[in-house]
């Protein structure tokens, strides 16, 4: 029997300027919520496993085999490894594979089109690489990841992902055009 | 005239614009008004009310007189100040609110009537009759009175909005402004620099003043590079700080392009709101009007103003200019004048003890009594001592002494306090936390102490936030303060002006204060004084002065009115900006989005979500005909639906069971593992929430559904009873809406559809209500069997990254067995026919006994809205209740048309209930529709009356069984 494809979460991603974009490839997603009292054994273990503790509050973790995002209370995604079997019945594991749209964003422009989307500070001093929050966009609700001095990872909802093209591409091209 | 020498303008290059079609020439640097002076223009527009002649008042942001229309066509925007408005080649402006030319205003016979039309005197004289106030009146006024006006289309660009953070904000870049942010910035704050003019300085870049031996403009220059060197800090010049709002957050609007040629994708504007831990208010002073009769005459003109366009921008505003005011501020503008070859006609100095001069004369003790010059000025008519006599002039410079900018320091409720000793309202003590007013706008008018006090300000603050402050650095500068004159009311025969822009006078205030409103927010409303774009920042001292005089209070103004939010006009583009259009609100699509739409399927939204509303074919003339053939379908072949906007919340942990035992009317831990259940959730006031689909996956894992609309609204009722009312449970949830695409397939040949997607058909034997991990195409996924339409019914869940593929595919399929997609329409049909209810149904009234699912609601556990549902209001068996109804002779129906018992009057007294949906049945061949009707069960069977008023239907309808087909449910248990 064939195998359905996959498809992207974008369709195609426009030329901006000051700005380039690239589709975050993620993998297989989970959302790993522990239940009450088992958040320091699940943290212990999964130092062992991929070398990541669970994340604290605007935290991501970056490791060899995968990464760990804080997303909210209680709440990170395993990112691109299928979580260990022991974590069943210690945590909430919930397959997230594909609902979000992963965009990689990189380039001058980066910071000053941020600001006008994005409610918080997310200049290098108080938001260094690694830092995330879970914020807006615009109006969606989303994730912003700090990735290097110029690179940021947004994510918003998988349906959401023509919307925050069309908030970025208003944004690039009015910073562009400033005097 | 344009002075020979001098000024911060580029002499080398030539710019024009028009005004109202004349060609005006300018250079870099200047502003509307500043060239329109410079080409001897004095007569820039009319008043509000009597359409009286306007001139340029001032030279900064509180202008209430010189409003232009700015641009043409729906880009165009009224009411910009020519005193902000900076010059570009080809720029176009018009006056306003005059007819049928600005020379020649016929609507300012209005002024002639003037002694008719004082304060109030539209609502006195229009009170009767009534009903022609809203029809004749106010349209009539509305005509003769305003300002500039809006095209009626958006223009083609748009504004901006953003945000900045910092730990010091300073508001204003005067020489207060720029101590506080070079102290502040070399002790290494992170600071931000708001200024509204194009360049720092202040009132430096106006006088001719020297700071630290240089002269002021220069010295502001270099504090300006040293600032822009610093990395943490930022300046930002044509930013005017709007608001003080909660948390240390401010709004502040820049003018981002404005001041240029308008590009495509440039914005006008941009609406920052700036977070700081501390602020600096250095927002300076403005120079008091003085208030005597015909003080509005074009020609008049602050003397801080005279100063700043001979200085900063080498215009002199007249041939012939007078003086009116005392002390230093009258004495530099008397020199300053003279020394750029202007004649002095006089300095009329209320001081009795005013000194001689050598080259101009003075009239000691004297005030300004009138003034002459049809469009403007020409005489001003002076008394001092016994003797009045008339002086030439073009214009009539007044200094009145200043008013603190205290606004944003008022803007979360305190009031300034009146300080006598400085005759000046200055800022209330902590009024907003985090907020030090520095320099003028405390009242400190020297500028050597501004300078002091603004490097104490950032430095203090810099301190407060774990810097280390520098050593202290202040220039030498000028340590005379000026003075105040001793009045700057001063009334005479004719009408002295308050509000330049409502055309309120002396006269209106003293008559609000005999009429009874004496407290100053009365008098506003009263006289509309302060109420137009400027916001009285030229007239409410005065103002309230006046009404302190007419209600006998001693000492200087009794209380102020309101200070809110912005200080300067903000475009509702700006404020709203990135909300046009599609951005108003983000767009949901699903995964069988693309191809949806590849077949022409008009959306409809549901929440942010856009659905199919149907599939057109070739041949189909109407929504109608596409809907009928997909319900038929769907009842005789096979239909597939995208059901993934549906809400999924997974619930998992050891307490999962427990948590969705409180929060459905039913039980959820008797459900069996791999078995659905229908579940209504109940708000705490007992109504129905929300209805869905509850899934057991396993032990301790539910995955349930909401409607598609509602998906955020149980999400945030999950939060609250796991948070608030049981956080003994240890339970998580989390939304998986966007991790799967979940189709609907129903239909006779459902089941030979999947079987063509699955390897063998062993999940296709689930029961009725039952659910079990599927491999679709080679992909893991979910089988519910599951009906909405009354059919056999399954839907079919995948990862949602595959979602597109299968809806193709599927769709494909169910074309070859004779179906084919089906969308919202028909959905809708779907349900109708068989009673499902929706949110027309469940609309926040309704009960579940309303409803008919009573039976739902367990009486053996405690669940939210339980007490409440028991409420005898709740319970009463005459409330509407829902029936199903059929028109006697196949009538239309239409879903909010009310019923009446047959042979009642159609009023709304006699209303026993109403149409919640409404269809035309393709299935049976007549419309149909779900009603809530009064003790509606016990009247099966009974005809009663159906009327739209809005649409003109009256009908009979036979009351049925809300199910009109296959009562039983046969089919979808198939």
């Amino acid at each position: 029997m064939p195998r359905l494809f996959e498809a992207p979460a974008f369709a195609e991603l426009p030329a901006l300027p000051g700005l380039s974009l690239a589709e975050g490839q993620w993998g297989v997603v989970t959302e790993v919520a522990p239940f009450k009292g088992e958040l320091e054994g699940i943290s212990s273990a999964l130092q062992e496993a991929f070398g990541l503790d669970y994340p604290a509050p605007g935290e991501s973790q970056t490791g060899d085999k995968a990464r760990l995002l804080w997303v909210g209370p209680g709440r990170a995604l395993l990112i691109g490894a299928e979580p260990p079997e022991w974590l069943g019945g210690r945590a909430a594991l919930t397959g997230q594979t594909g609902a979000q749209a992963v965009l990689l964003v990189d380039g001058p422009a980066v910071e000053a089109v941020l600001a006008r989307l994005v409610p918080v500070d997310l200049s290098a001093e108080v938001f260094p690489e690694g830092r995330t929050a879970r914020t807006l966009i615009g109006h969606m609700t989303a994730s912003v990841t700090r990735l290097g001095p110029a690179t940021f990872e947004l994510v918003v909802m998988r349906s959401m992902s023509g919307s925050l093209l069309h908030d970025l591409t208003r944004t690039a091209r009015q910073v562009a055009a400033r005097p | 005239m344009r002075l020979a020498t001098g000024g911060m303008i580029d002499r080398e290059t030539q710019l024009s614009f028009r005004f109202d079609g004349r060609i005006v020439h300018a250079h870099p640097g200047d502003t509307v008004a500043s060239a329109l002076l410079a080409s001897g223009i004095r007569l820039v527009g009319r008043s509000f009310k009597y359409h009286r002649p306007r001139g340029i008042l001032t030279a900064g942001s509180e202008e209430p007189n010189a409003l232009l229309t700015v641009g043409k066509g729906p880009g165009r925007e009224p009411n910009v100040r020519a005193t902000v408005q900076e010059v570009w080649d080809g720029l176009e402006t018009q006056s306003q609110n005059r007819w049928p030319a600005l020379s020649l205003d016929l609507m300012a016979v209005n002024d002639l009537a003037s002694p008719f039309f004082g304060a109030g005197f539209y609502y006195k004289t229009f009170m009767w009759p009534r009903k022609a106030w809203e029809a004749l009146y106010e349209p009539v006024i509305r005509r003769a009175a305003g300002l500039g006006a809006l095209h009626r289309d958006p223009g083609p660009g748009e504004d901006e909005k953003a945000f900045a953070f910092c730990d010091l904000l300073v508001v204003g870049g005067g020489p207060a402004g720029l101590m506080a942010a070079l102290a502040a910035g070399r002790a290494g704050a992170r600071v931000i620099l708001a200024e509204e003019d194009t360049r720092l300085g202040g009132r430096l870049l106006a006088e001719r003043e020297h700071v630290g031996g240089q002269p002021g403009a220069e010295w502001a220059a270099s504090v300006a590079a040293e600032l822009a060197a610093m990395p943490n800090v930022r300046i930002m010049t044509r930013t005017a700080v709007t608001g003080a709002y909660d948390g240390g957050t401010y709004g502040a609007l820049e003018r981002v392009g404005a001041h240029l040629a308008p590009e495509a994708d440039r914005p006008r504007y941009a609406f920052w709101r700036i977070t700081a831990k501390r602020a600096v208010l250095a927002a300076g002073a403005l120079e008091r009007a003085m208030t005597f009769s015909g003080n509005d005459r074009p020609g008049v003109m602050m003397a801080s103003a005279v100063r700043a366009y001979l200085n900063r921008w080498a215009v002199a505003p007249g041939k012939e200019v007078a003086i009116f005011g005392t002390g230093r501020a009258a004495r530099a503008t008397a020199e300053q004048l003279l020394d750029a070859g202007v004649t002095v006609t006089g300095l009329i100095d209320p001081d009795p003890g005013a000194r001689e001069a050598q080259d101009y004369p003075v009239f000691p003790g004297g005030h300004v009594i009138g003034t002459h010059g049809r469009q403007g000025l020409s005489l001003v008519k002076i008394s001092h001592g016994l003797v009045e006599q008339n002086i030439r002039a073009d214009c009539l410079a007044t200094a009145g002494g200043w008013n603190p900018q205290v606004n944003i320091a008022c803007h979360q409720g305190a009031r300034p306090v009146w300080d006598a000793e400085r005759a000046a309202f200055l800022p209330p003590e902590g009024s907003v936390p985090g907020l030090t007013p520095a320099g003028s706008a405390n009242g400190t008018f020297s500028t050597a102490a501004c300078l002091t006090e603004g490097w104490r300000a950032g430095a203090i603050a810099a301190e407060d936030m774990g810097h280390k402050a520098p050593a202290a650095d202040l220039p030498e500068a000028e340590e005379e303060a000026g003075a105040t004159p001793a009045s700057w009311v001063y009334e005479g025969p004719g009408r002295a002006w308050l509000d330049f822009q409502n055309d309120v006078t002396t006269k209106d205030v003293k008559q609000s204060a005999a009429e009874g409103f004496s407290a100053p927010e009365h008098m506003k409303r009263y006289t509309t004084q302060g109420m137009a774009t400027d916001q009285g920042k030229m007239s409410n001292v005065n103002a309230l002065s006046v009404l302190a005089a007419a209600t006998g209070v001693a000492g200087g103004p009794a209380g102020t009115t309101t200070y809110r939010p912005p200080y300067v006009p903000v475009p509702i583009s700006a404020m709203g900006a990135g909300a046009r259009g599609s951005g108003f609100a983000p767009i949901r699509r699903s995964a069988s989005d693309a191809a949806v739409r590849e077949r022409g399927a008009p959306m409809v939204e549901a929440g942010l979500w856009y659905r199919a509303s149907y599939f057109p074919r070739a041949g189909e003339k109407t929504w109608r005909e596409a809907c009928d053939r997909e319900v038929r379908m769907v009842r005789h072949k096979v239909g597939v639906c995208d059901v993934s906007t549906l809400g999924k919340i997974d619930v998992q942990g050891p307490d999962a069971a427990a948590f969705l035992d409180f929060v459905y009317t039913g039980a959820m831990s008797t459900l069996k593992t791999g078995r659905v259940r229908y579940g209504l959730m109940l708000r705490e006031d007992g109504y129905v929430m929300d209805d869905g689909t509850c899934a057991r996956l396993g032990d301790s894992h539910y995955l349930i559904t909401t409607t598609t609309a509602a998906a955020g609204q149980v999400m945030q009722h999950f939060d609250m009873v796991a948070q608030v009312l049981r956080p003994d449970l240890d339970v998580t949830f989390t939304s998986v809406t966007e991790a799967w695409a979940q189709f609907a397939v129903a239909g006779p040949q459902a089941r030979v559809l999947l079987r063509t997607l699955m390897e063998d058909d062993t999940p296709l034997q689930i029961p009725f209500m039952g659910v079990t991990d599927a491999r679709v195409m080679g992909v893991p996924g979910r089988l519910f069997r599951i009906s909405f339409s009354g059919e056999l019914g399954f839907e079919v869940a995948v990862p949602v990254a595959y979602g597109a593929a299968l809806w193709r595919l599927i769709v494909a399929q169910a074309e070859s067995l004779g179906g084919g997609a089906y969308g919202m329409e028909a959905l809708n049909v779907l349900r109708v026919e068989k009673g499902f209810i929706t949110h027309a149904e469940i609309d926040g009234r309704a009960t579940a006994g309303d409803i008919g699912l009573g039976s739902m609601m367990s009486t053996r556990k405690d669940y939210i809205g339980r007490a409440a549902a028991e409420r005898e209001g709740l319970t009463d068996p005459g409330r509407e209740r829902l029936v199903g109804l059929k028109p006697v002779d196949g009538a239309r129906l239409t879903a909010g048309g009310f019923l009446f018992s047959r042979g009642a009057a159609a009023e709304r007294v006699n209303a026993e209930g109403y149409v919640t949906s409404a269809c035309h049945s393709a299935t049976l061949g007549r419309d149909i529709a779900l009603a809530f009707l009064k003790r509606g069960p016990e009247r099966i069977g009974e005809v009663v009356r159906f009327v739209d008023h809005l649409r003109g239907t009256d009908v009979l309808c036979l009351v049925c069984e809300p199910t009109f087909i296959d009562p039983a449910g046969g089919r979808m248990r198939a």
